[in-house]
């Protein structure tokens, strides 16, 4: 085996780093999370020559080291810590040719931590279009590193870089600002209490947290922190950092004029045509709703086609399994628990790839900025972002990457109130609840031109999702007692057609990594349930059969009914009918019974779950969706008589899933992006109050 | 009075001038934000809010309370 070494990607957001990621590893790489935090970790094999392979590492885009988010402290995190196993041998920072003065910053902060540097500068195809030059000989000298020009897109200059990695050894490791000079005095002291350390990682650490501070981490320079060299203010640590930034920039300025040659007599670009239409008064708007539709209409429709496909495969497996392995308890969980389970998570790729098949061409041509500057002040009237609209527009598949979609908030109120109300949007999840309700107690009746009751009441759902986020977000505005900063900074970036390998690993790792997260839980939980529901103690458990069959033992009913009969008995009498009974009255005020009570209970795990464990307490085998709604149609209520599900207690289901707060991933999502479990409880609190009292006056109202 | 970022019409160019520092992140500064470079003004949402501008050659948006904050001198 040869000899492999760290290298780290480092880079603005929009240089083109990611896919300079994908051509270095191809489909060789995988996503994780760093250790206790969501923040997405991209790794990556590449190999450089028959001896030597390199370990990347694709870093999150970091416009410096001064952290202000999560995303940025694991850069920084993972520069500072030498003991890390991803310390870097070779950092390379990708800039892009366009907007190289700004992409320099980070680059010479990089260089100060007397890493050895390799300093990439991509979209070098754009060169001849914008008519520009660069002197790489002399950017070498003046910054004392290797500089390589390359063009990800067009596979330009990428066997040069690699080139250059396996040379690692001959990279220097000098800085190139001296960023002391801001106060000789203060740095002079530093210097002598660890002379070891490079003096700048010295200053980030004291730095680290008077941006952001909300990170654990061990390392050997924690005492540093409580040190004599903390002593100074926060105000006084900002106001050097400003310094240092404006130094930085001066040394910046200064290289450029001498390396960097721009011929500005260019025409009006793509970049001004295209914001002219996209950012107008009336018509971006318009635009965007326009492409809303269009998006709405392919997750809902052209995604039923696969979902069929999906769905009858699994009741094929799962009737297979039945008839194929030996009888059994083993085979019943497999065959009613695991196949089910699994079903009803797979079931659900075909939306969420859509979903982030969109979302990521929106990112990629630089479109969903536009959108977060079009809605940023009306947002702002309701204590959210600009930047809310993303997770909002993404929470009407998972609130899971919605919440995570959350990151690049600055302000942290607006970032807390949009965490907080995105499980109000109508996730995919919720779905097939509202369908088959909506099937049982909607006339299916048209009502103007092609719009029938059904149709509408869905969308009104989808209405009521977005309003009750928007009005609690106005409300928690109000009552949370943190002061807002209302700092926004949004880097606008060029428009660029969509790399069809970009989008495409994206979408697969995406789709991957949701399958797998939820999965496990949805799993876990039909197991629970199927244990649960097939288990019991007591006689009228154990004898179920005998039971039914001396009290029907006088009628002619046939095989089927009679195994139905069985079925029924025994649910009531396990566990879950126990539960189920014991929660009984606090449902009964809403117009439900024991069984929807076990669904809704179950569900708390995954709304999902809900038309799952109605076909189990029904006593149907499969999920068939005819015959579930036929036998929920059938259901009367045990006190009132009359059907179970009628006008009354359906719209009374449609609301308490409208607003609870049914999804365990969510809630733990929520507790790591906030790092407390205050947020989630309070979420989980209101969310399920508010659904009850909903669910309850609108059954009262309408019964 | 003098002009700040805020006061800028569509198309027009300004240079920096100076700001409030407590008022003004960071990160407006690392993006090219700093007294002596040119700012142009590309387009502004409904309510002048936020703005969208070409600082120093980056293209960014901040929002009215911050551009307020930004002291300019503008060209011809």
């Amino acid at each position: 085996m040869g000899k492999s070494i760290n290298v780290s990607l480092i880079g603005n957001p929009n240089t083109g780093k990611t896919s300079l990621f994908n051509r270095l590893t191809g489909l060789n790489q995988k996503v994780g999370n760093y250790p206790g935090i969501t923040v997405e970790k991209k790794e990556g094999i590449c190999k450089l020559d028959r001896s030597l392979k390199a370990h990347i590492l694709d870093l999150p885009g970091t416009y410096s080291l001064n952290t202000s988010s999560l995303d940025e402290s694991v850069v920084v995190e993972t520069l500072l810590n030498k003991n890390s196993k991803d310390y870097p041998d070779v950092a390379v920072v990708v800039s892009d040719i366009e907007n190289l003065k700004r992409n320099l910053l980070l680059f010479t902060q990089i260089k100060d931590l007397e890493i050895p540097t390799i300093l990439v500068i991509n979209m070098a195809d754009r060169m001849q279009r914008k008519a520009i030059s660069v002197d790489i000989d002399l950017m070498e000298r003046e910054l004392n590193t290797r500089v390589v020009l390359v063009s990800a897109r067009k596979n330009i200059g990428v066997d040069d870089l690699k080139k250059a990695i396996s040379d690692y050894k001959n990279l220097q490791s000098v800085p190139c600002v001296n960023a002391s000079s801001i106060d000789p005095e203060y740095f002079a002291t530093l210097k002598k209490a660890y002379p070891k350390q490079s003096i700048y990682k010295l200053w980030l650490v004291i730095t680290q947290d008077v941006n952001f501070g909300k990170i654990d981490r061990n390392r050997d320079l924690e005492d540093l922190k409580s040190s004599s060299f903390a002593v100074k203010s926060e105000s006084d640590l900002k106001k050097m950092q400003h310094k240092e930034t404006v130094v930085r920039y001066q040394f910046i300025n200064g290289l450029l004029t001498k390396v960097l040659n721009v011929d500005k007599s260019q025409a009006k670009d793509l970049r001004t045509r295209l914001d002219r239409v996209l950012l107008h008064k009336v018509w971006g708007y318009l635009i965007f709703f326009v492409i809303l539709l269009l998006i709405f209409q392919a997750i809902y429709d052209w995604s039923t086609y696969p979902m069929d496909w999906i769905d009858t495969f699994f009741a094929k497996a799962s009737s297979w399994a039945q008839t194929s392995l030996p009888e059994g308890p083993f085979t019943d969980l497999i065959s009613e628990g695991i196949i089910p389970g699994l079903g009803g998570i797979v079931i659900f790729i075909p939306q969420i790839a859509f979903l982030f098949l969109f979302i990521a061409i929106l990112e990629e041509s630089g479109y969903m900025s536009r959108v977060v500057f079009l809605m940023d002040h009306i947002m702002k009237k309701f204590g959210l972002s600009g930047k809310s609209v993303v997770p909002l527009v993404s929470g009407t598949a998972c609130a899971i990457p919605a919440v995570m979609a959350t990151r690049n908030i600055e302000d942290w109120k607006e970032r807390l109130i949009t965490i907080l109300v995105v499980p109000f949007t109508t996730c995919s999840a919720r779905l097939p609840v509202y369908l088959i309700i909506i099937a049982l107690v909607i006339p299916e009746q048209e009502v103007w031109w092609i719009f029938n009751m059904q149709g509408l009441t869905l969308m009104l759902l989808y209405m009521l999702g977005f309003g009750a986020a928007i009005f609690s977000a106005w409300v928690l505005n109000r009552v949370l007692p943190i002061k807002r900063k209302a700092f926004f900074v949004m880097e606008m970036p060029a428009y660029k057609l969509p790399m069809l390998k970009n989008v495409g690993i994206t979408v697969l790792e995406k789709t991957k990594s949701f399958v797998l997260g939820a999965g496990k839980i949805i799993m876990a939980i039909s197991v629970i349930l199927w244990l649960l529901a097939s288990h019991g103690i007591g006689e009228q458990f154990t004898n179920a059969e005998e039971i039914i069959k001396e009290q029907y033992a006088g009628k002619d009913l046939s095989e089927e009914e009679l195994t139905n009969k069985i079925a029924s008995q025994q649910l009531e009498h396990s566990f879950i009918g126990y539960i189920g009974k014991g929660i009984e009255p606090a449902v009964r005020p809403l117009g439900y019974d024991w069984k929807i009570g076990i669904a809704i209970v179950s569900s708390f795990a995954a709304r999902e779950v809900f038309v799952g464990t109605l076909a189990t307490i029904y006593s149907v085998g499969s999920d068939e969706e005819e015959t579930i709604k036929n036998r929920m149609k059938a259901e009367v209520n045990p006190i009132l008589g009359g059907p179970l599900f009628n006008f009354a207690s359906g719209i009374s289901l449609l609301l308490f899933y409208a607003f609870a707060m049914q999804c365990m991933s969510t809630l733990a999502i929520v507790k790591r992006e906030t790092n407390s479990w205050k947020w989630p409880a309070i979420q989980f609190t209101a969310m399920t109050v508010i659904a009850y009292f909903a669910a309850l006056a609108a059954y009262q109202i309408l019964k | 009075m003098s002009d700040t970022i805020a006061h800028l019409k569509r198309g027009e160019q300004a240079t920096i001038v100076s700001f409030n520092e407590e008022q003004v992140p960071l990160k407006l500064l690392e993006m090219g934000c700093l007294p002596g470079n040119i700012v142009k003004m590309m387009e502004s949402a409904p309510f002048q809010d936020p703005i969208y501008l070409n600082i120093n050659g980056t293209f960014l948006a901040i929002r009215r309370e911050t551009a307020q904050q930004i002291k300019v001198k503008r060209h011809g």
